[in-house]
């Protein structure tokens, strides 16, 4: 039954992944822009993780922790550039 | 690919297809969400709970999926999952307090403006700009 969802499961991150990127091409703030990249990050996790189990090995699972590491910095590091204007102070 | 997926009992590959659909479903309603909304403050909730609750279900899946007889769990999911759950609310409240520090508009017809509570919060107006100079 994995077998058969797990395709589904994948177009549809793949749907949000490009709705995602709609979001992140067309906001009009830069805070849209932001947002879209960090769900973005968080939505490229799923797909890895999906990818794992399609693949049956949980090695490129190192790849999504990265992922989920450096977004959630470079989401921090550019929100704070733009409310302090300056990033390590 | 997927061979021993026959291994698994029959609840178990049910529960884990359940997790993965409907973390799918999930993270789809938080994208919709972040496309369609018509302002910032809006757009805010969709992925920072939506999303990462499909995530994590979806997460919650495959480290059933692993648990279960074919690797063993790996310490690098449960680390995404740690991780994830801990830094959403920290990056959604940071990209609320840019979008209210930038004062970005609010669709028409909404009451009042949001940063007119903020500036009415005690301490804030100082410790945005004092707090850089005593570091």
């Amino acid at each position: 039954m994995t077998a058969t969802v797990l395709p589904i499961a994948l177009a549809l991150f793949s749907l949000s992944l490009l709705l995602n990127l709609y979001r992140l091409l067309r906001g009009p703030d830069i805070v849209d822009r932001i947002l879209g990249l960090d769900t973005l990050n968080v939505n490229a996790i799923a797909v890895i993780v999906l990818g794992g189990i399609y693949m049956d090995s949980s090695l490129i699972f190192e790849a999504a922790l990265l992922i989920a590491l450096m977004g959630f910095v470079s989401t921090v590091a550019m929100t704070k550039y733009l409310v302090r204007g300056d990033v390590i102070e | 690919m997927m061979g021993e997926s026959m291994a698994l009992p029959f609840w178990l590959d049910a529960l884990i297809a359940l997790l993965l659909l409907s973390g799918a479903l999930v993270a789809l309603l938080g994208s919709i969400g972040l496309a369609r909304m018509p302002d910032v403050y809006m757009r805010l909730h969709g992925p920072t709970k939506a999303s990462t609750l499909g995530v994590g279900a979806t997460l919650l899946g495959s480290m059933i999926w692993f648990g279960v007889g074919h690797e063993g769990l790996s310490a690098q999911e449960v680390l995404i999952t740690v991780f994830l759950f801990a830094t959403a609310p920290v990056s959604a409240h940071m990209m609320a307090r840019a979008a209210l520090h930038r004062r970005v508009a609010c669709r028409e017809g909404t009451h009042g403006e949001p940063w007119d509570e903020m500036d009415r919060l005690p301490g804030y107006a100082e410790s945005s700009s004092s707090s850089d100079n005593q570091r």
